[in-house]
Parts: C-alpha cells; structure tokens; sequence
C-alpha cells in the first residue's frame, strides 16, 4: 500500500486538462440535456481492431474521457450515440441493425474511421459493404486510418458542442 | 535434411514423389494427393516434432492443375522448412485433421471458400461462411468476378450443437460484447457453474481480404495486409515483406534489417505491456488495467513521435524500411525506453503480488502440452505450456540470431502462466531494444526517403514464397503466388490468432463462466486477423 501511494505521489495527475479550459458555444444539434453527458456503444462492425484500440485508449488516465460526461455503455439501450468502426462486414449487418434498433430515441451514429465512411483499403471487399452509411443513418464522421485518441476526444467534445482551448 | 531427402529419394508411388528444389534451408517438393496422409504422418514422427506454418489451397485449373494443397512444415532441428505440394484435386482431398488436428480449421475454410470435400474430416462443419449464402458460393475460385454477393447474403439461424439433461443451461454471449471489443459468439454449455462445453462462433468480422487481394500490386497489397491486424501490423508487413524478398530474390542491408527488428521489438513490447494491464480488465481490477494502459499509451506516443505512426504502419517495405530515425533520435527513443522499462519493474509487481489478482489467474484455463502441440498452438499460449518454441530463436531472420533470444518458456498452461511469459518477455524485449538501439546510434544514417531499399524486379511467377515472423501473439505466416505480371495471384494469411482460436474453447470447461473473460484475454487473440 505505501508502494502504491509514494508511485501515486510521483507520477502525479497524468490526465491532460493541463489548465486547458472547456469552452462550450460550437453550435451542436443535440438537445441540451445531452451537452453535458453522452452515453456511447462502440460497435464493430469488421474493423481492423486499430479503431476500438484508440476508442480503448480514450479510457486510460491520459485521456480519461470520463471527466468530460462521456462513457462507454455496455448495452445498445443506454446509449445515446452508436460508434462504428470497419467496413461493414456482411456476417454482421443484421446484428449492427439489431443494435441500432436497441437504442432509444433519439439517437445518433457516428463512423468512425476510414473503414467506416466509405470502405477504406478494404473497397470491392465480397462480404463487406463500403461503409456503414449503406445500413445505418450515419450523423458524424471521424476520418482516419486509424483517428488517434485526440481526434476521437474532439469530435467527441464537437458533437457536444464543445472544445477544448 | 538429409534424413528427409533419402525418405523422399526412396518413397515408392505412382505417379511419384518429385523433389522440385532443395536447398539448405528449404525444400519443395511434389507429392500425389493420396500419398500427402503417409508422408505427413512421417514428417510428424521426426523429433523434435516440426511445427506447422501455414497451409494454403489454391485454385490452379488455368494452369491445368486443378487445386492444390500446399502445406509448409518447419524442422527446428536444421531450420529447415519444407514445402509439400499435391497438385491435381478436382473436388474432394483427403484430410489430415485426424493426424494433425492443426489442419482443422483451413481445411474447413477450404470447404467454404473452394466448395471442395476434405474426405474424412471429423468436424466438416462450414467455418467461415454462416448460414444464409447463395449455395455455390466459392469465392476463392479463379472463375468468380466479386459482384453484388453481400448483397444476396440472407440471414439465417446460427446453428449450434443440442445438448439435454437435468440442470443443463446454455449461455449464449455476443456477437455484440460490453466492453471495445470486436465481435464474435459464445455459447457455454453449463451444468450449475461450471462449464462443459464452449462453442465459438467467429468470422463475423470476414470481409473477404484474401479475395481482394488477387490482382493487386505488391505495393496495394502491402497496404491491405498492414490492416488485417490493427496492433499486428510490423508482423504482418514483415512477413509480407520476406515473402516478395524471396521471390526477387533481394537483399536486405543490414541497416533496414536493424530497423526491422526495432519495429518488431517495439509492437511487442506495447502489445505486451497492453495485454498484461487488459488481463487485469478481465477480473475487473482496475489498478492493474490502469497502470497497463498508460504505459501503453506512452509508447504508442513513442512510436508517433517517432515513427510518425501510433501502429508502427508504413514503415516496413518490400526491400528494407521508410523514414526512419537518425542516430539522435536513436539515443531519445533509448531513453525513454530505459524510463518506461523501470516503471514496467515498479508497478508489475503491484499485480504479481496481489493475493486476488494471483487466485483468479492460477489454474483458470489450463492448456495441456499435449492439446497445444495437437493444435499448432503458437506464441506466448505456446511457450506457457511448456514448449519452446520461439520463432526467433528457431529461424535465423532479421538480427535475432545475434541477439541469441531465449524462450521463456513456463509450464502449468495457465492463465498465470500466459501471464508471466509476457511479464518475461517484455524484460527480454527492453533488454533487445537497448542493445539494438546501441547500434543504431552507431551504425551509418539512412536518407530520409525510401532508404536503401531495392527496387523490386521481375519477382519469381508463379511460384509459392512464405515469410513467418513471432508477432506477439505467436507466429504470423504470409504465403504469398505472384503471376507473370507481378501481382498478386493467391495469398494466404495464416496469423497467429488464426492459429490459436481453435484451442481457447478447449481450455474452458471444467472453469466458470466469470472465468472466461479472463482466460480469454490471456490468450488475447484477435478477431480481425482470425476471420479476415
């Protein structure tokens, strides 16, 4: 226990708001009550597995996206906002429409990555759509092979109706 | 291999066995389809066992020799590899599941994807494809034109195995999880607690990468297989890479090769450090899953730092390596390596001493020596049931032979095990990293620009080159065909995921189910490179 506190001690706090302030006037479509919190569901629908390891990355405590309002949810029926990375793989679709259908209104898509817009390196691909656009309504877009932990944070923040200065 | 060679020289068959090349490392050699049982159960009795790299089908009829399985084995005695070739399949082969039990899987791709009948094949349900394709649907057959086929993909029930009796549950988990992660289904057969019986159903994820691979370029290829695995992309690339290299028979200078094994070194090292703090996630203990992933996240801010990819992507090509780091740049990634290796001492210790952390690891999920040699286990899942195999001891590539690197080997097959192969072999991966790096602060700088590396010329066609390198999740196998005009005519990705996922279900029952997630993430395989 005394290991753990003197290494607490050392390191100190990790996570980057380093005396950057939340500015909150980027104009945002959703509803205010949604501004200060999101509840999101990754869903993956044949990616690489770079994406969800970036989307993983956003947990740790440099960037720790908890202390924005933000949170992953284990089940489609929390969220608020469905994150999709890859393809669209086609052994999956009816399960990523299932998950869609599981949200409650209302509700948002984004696509996450390369994959996820428009098919990326994996274009023409037999079992894959070009995209989750073909099955889902998609709201937001973050491009990216993959998007880095930092672009994720932003359009995170953006989507609220947020940034960070 | 001498031994081999006579038994090949003397082996007695109509039409007959031919040698088609034979060298000091490699061999190639034509076998008649019937005769790939006898030969195969030969090759298994030689000690030490060969290991299994990868087997690959293909569709030759355009060259008037209908489909071939050509299987790749490794002798660990003389490095020597050997290639086997059965030429001639119209529609059905013979399967040899029942002597190797590794073959299980490809060989129920090859059902799926070629529409062929492996002939005695104890488990010839379909693999990849779920219920609801098109019937006749073979896509790795020459004669299919993609179109519209996702298209025509009509979902139907997943079918598993019955099972009845008094007290009997049966838990279906996923494909969706809870947690960032990708996409696959369990179903636990469970008795009480306990778990009989697991059945995976995987290829959720199958896109069809090996299909849209042919007809590309070497340099679009590259692209593609650098993005069949997120986290394995040095592997892959490098694998990719070695194969082209045979075939133009190029040289690598030894600068790209020092990088090359820098690049290798440092994906296991982040992936190792990453897996020891999600294995701590399994159990739920957060400490242990924090400190696991900053560490991470530091080196991959390392390796965008300095080169310019969080993944490590777009370094690694045919030839030798792209921008790389001067000899400055070589004493900063040092140091900071020397800070994140003394802060892996200090809080690893924080979950190898932990009391609860240890109960829940030890015993869960054991995987017998026996199963994983059966199996074709590779890796760290390998070497934590005691056996030694370590492709870079084994196979003398990129700079390792003078690194002499050690196996860490442990050998109760378990979750803790798995674990403590990892801890050891992130030291071993620091300890390499120090030394290669020393040389890159001393050694001649690469330009800036596409290096040294030689243009790739008339690459040998029509003939098969493999390249294998230990990603950290075991070996990963690229086998590559190349046709006249140098693109891509068959290519085979056998990753180490591919390779392992069979053996997970078999080390589940008899633990309970809150079990599975941990003894999951001790093999932490991945989904992407497995259904392709």
């Amino acid at each position: 226990m005394l290991k753990l506190l003197l290494r607490k001690l050392k390191i100190g706090r990790l996570t980057e708001k380093g005396g950057k302030t939340l500015i909150s006037h980027i104009s945002s479509d959703l509803p205010k009550s949604f501004k200060q919190s999101l509840q999101i569901r990754h869903l993956d629908c044949g990616s690489c597995n770079a994406c969800d390891w970036e989307m993983t990355a956003l947990s740790n405590s440099l960037y720790d996206h908890q202390h924005f309002g933000i949170d992953f949810v284990a089940t489609p029926r929390h969220a608020d906002l469905l994150m999709c990375t890859g393809t669209g793989s086609t052994q999956l679709l009816m399960a990523a429409h299932e998950t869609y259908e599981a949200m409650a209104k209302p509700k948002w898509v984004m696509a996450v990555g390369d994959c996820a817009i428009d098919g990326g390196v994996f274009k023409g691909a037999y079992a894959s759509e070009e995209g989750i656009g073909g099955i889902l309504p998609v709201d937001f877009k973050v491009p990216g092979c993959p998007p880095s932990p930092d672009d994720l944070m932003k359009a995170l923040l953006g989507v609220m109706g947020k940034s960070v200065s | 291999m001498l031994v081999l060679q006579e038994y090949f020289d003397s082996y007695h068959s109509y039409p007959a066995v031919k040698i088609v090349e034979w060298g000091k490392q490699e061999g190639f050699v034509d076998v008649p389809p019937r005769d790939l049982p006898e030969i195969l159960t030969y090759c298994l009795e030689i000690k030490p066992r060969p290991i299994w790299l990868t087997h690959v089908v293909n569709d030759e009829r355009q060259l008037g020799k209908g489909f071939c399985v050509y299987l790749v084995l490794h002798f660990p005695e003389k490095d020597f590899s050997l290639t086997l070739v059965a030429r001639g399949i119209i529609d059905k082969f013979a399967s040899l599941t029942s002597i190797f039990p590794a073959l299980n899987w490809s060989e129920r791709e090859a059902q799926d994807l070629f529409g062929l009948v492996a002939v005695g094949h104890p488990d010839p349900r379909p693999l990849v494809f779920h219920p609801g394709w098109p019937a006749g649907f073979y896509p790795l057959r020459k004669d299919y034109k993609a179109g519209e086929e996702c298209k025509a993909f009509k979902r139907a029930p997943l079918v598993f195995p019955e099972m009845h009796g008094d007290g009997m549950f049966q838990v279906s988990v996923g494909p969706i999880h809870a947690g960032i992660i990708e996409p696959g289904h369990f179903r636990f057969y469970t008795l009480g607690e306990t778990v009989l019986h697991l059945e995976a159903q995987l290829f959720f994820t199958h896109k069809g990468i090996e299909k849209l691979l042919e007809g590309k370029t070497i340099e679009e290829g590259l692209h593609i297989i650098e993005r069949v695995c997120g986290v394995c992309t040095v592997s892959h690339s490098l694998a990719y890479c070695e194969a082209v290299e045979k075939l133009a028979t190029v040289k690598v200078s030894r600068q790209a090769l020092l990088w090359r094994t820098i690049l290798a070194e440092l994906e296991r090292v982040y992936n190792h450090i990453g897996d020891i703090g999600n294995l701590c996630a399994g159990v739920g203990f957060a400490l242990g899953n924090a400190n696991g992933s900053q560490c991470k996240e530091k080196l991959q801010r390392l390796n965008l730092e300095y080169f310019g990819h969080r993944f490590l992507r777009g370094r690694v090509v045919p030839g030798g390596v792209k921008s790389i780091p001067g000899a400055q740049d070589s004493q900063g990634i040092m140091n900071r390596l020397v800070e994140l290796s003394e802060d892996f001492e200090e809080w690893t210790p924080l979950l190898l001493e932990h009391d609860g952390f240890r109960q829940r690891a030890v015993t869960a999920g054991v995987l017998k020596t026996e199963v994983a040699l059966d199996m074709g286990v590779t890796g760290p899942a390998a070497r934590a049931s005691g056996i030694s195999n370590d492709w870079r001891e084994l196979h003398a590539h990129l700079l390792y032979p003078e690194l002499k690197v050690k196996p860490m080997v442990e050998h109760e097959g378990d979750t803790w095990s798995r674990l403590m192969v990892r801890v050891r072999e992130t030291r071993e991966s620091f300890r390499l990293l120090n030394s290669l790096l020393r040389e890159a602060m001393t050694g001649p700088e690469l330009n800036d620009e596409q290096t040294n590396a030689p243009a790739i010329e008339k690459p040998r066609p029509m003939f098969p080159a493999w390249g294998c390198v230990e990603s950290p999740k075991g070996t990963d196998v690229i086998w590559l065909m190349l046709d006249d005009e140098g693109k891509i005519y068959r290519c085979r990705i056998r990753s180490a995921s591919y390779a392992n996922w069979p053996a997970v279900p078999l080390t589940v029952p008899g633990n309970i189910v809150p079990d599975f997630p941990l003894i999951n993430k001790s093999f932490e395989l991945c989904y992407s490179c497995c259904d392709r």
